[in-house]
């Protein structure tokens, strides 16, 4: 008898909780670089995702299109995750926060501090003091950071619902630069563990599962392929993969060969 | 009267309300957030909340985003 394959509907530690919610998919994606926003809505779809980054940003009112984003990523059908991407300062996030939870989506934030704009790392300092404010304000804050342990853990304390330790620069597509560092911040933290920016195709996804971290989010790595939608089918499967080999307890590593066949019986 | 809008100089009538300008930029039922002076204006103040010559306004919405 075939055994049914586990699906992550059906996988006993299949669920992501998140601030209190339940997610089956454990792929995040972004909402940036689509070529339209009936692609980004189809691959959202593709990638099976129930959560979805968003920019807060000035309405062009000389210019006004008919077409708004949360006309295709529907906030009664996905979370919907408002960042403060851009934002350089402690001030500048908070702010950035504030009109987000105003508008009208919840009390998720992606807090974002950028400290340099060619390699867009995280201010961790910045980005510590704005959790503080919007954790103190009722904010749920996931906060995008190096992946330092000792900056993970004191957002962790602050009251941070999951940190966010990037792979890899944003957008580069160099996948995880420290796994190390990765596997030591799952250990330790008590809040999910969600690999953020640096991913480029599917095998990067399906490492960050197999460590052990309980979401990946990602934009360009999908929206930036040749072909997104099916990108965002292989990242959905990749991330299943991952988790599962992850669950599944994956082998030791040994300098040596050990015969999968057995020694006794062989011919002479 | 003349406001800034998102950084852009905007005539509107002397006591014109959020709600006014919301209208006129046809943003009516849309999920924004207004910012006056960089206070935040409450949804439910927009029909009573009076702007004033001078008046900094940002409107802001949702927009693509990682």
């Amino acid at each position: 008898m075939v055994e049914p394959l586990r699906t992550a509907e059906n996988l006993a530690e299949g669920a992501l909780i998140l601030a209190g919610r339940e997610y089956r998919s454990r792929l995040i994606i972004g909402s940036g670089k689509y070529r339209s926003f009936d692609e980004n809505r189809r691959a959202a779809e593709a990638a099976g995702a129930e959560i979805v980054t968003v920019a807060v940003r000035r309405v062009n009112i000389v210019d006004r299109k008919s077409e708004n984003l949360l006309d295709f990523i529907d906030p009664a059908k996905y979370t919907i995750l408002p960042n403060t991407a851009g934002c350089t300062t402690a001030e500048e996030a908070v702010r950035t926060a504030r009109l987000a939870r105003e508008a009208g989506i919840g009390d998720l934030v992606k807090l974002e501090v950028i400290g340099d704009a060619k390699t867009l790392f995280p201010d961790v300092p910045a980005t510590i003091e704005a959790a503080r404010i919007l954790v103190r304000e009722g904010f749920q804050v996931l906060p995008y950071v190096t992946d330092d342990p000792v900056a993970c853990k004191r957002l962790e304390e602050i009251g941070c619902v999951a940190v966010m330790p990037l792979a890899a620069p944003i957008g580069s597509g160099l996948g995880i630069r420290n796994p190390y560092n990765i596997r030591i911040i799952i250990e330790q933290s008590r809040v999910p563990v969600i690999v953020d920016a640096g991913v480029g195709t599917a095998s990067d996804a399906a490492v960050a599962l197999e460590l052990g971290c309980d979401a990946v989010l990602m934009n360009t790595a999908i929206a930036g392929a040749r072909d997104p939608i099916l990108m965002a089918q292989a990242m959905r499967l990749a991330v299943d993969a991952g988790r599962k080999s992850f669950l599944a307890g994956r082998i030791p590593r040994k300098l040596y060969a050990t015969a999968s066949s057995p020694l006794d019986g062989m011919i002479e | 009267m003349t406001t800034i809008v998102n950084g852009e100089s905007r005539r509107l009538e002397d006591g014109a309300t959020i709600s006014a300008l919301v209208a006129e930029l046809d943003l009516a039922g849309r999920r924004i957030a207004v910012e006056v002076n960089r206070e935040i204006v409450p949804a439910s103040e927009y029909a009573h909340r009076q702007l004033r010559d001078g008046d900094a306004v940002e409107i802001v919405h949702f927009v693509g985003g990682g």
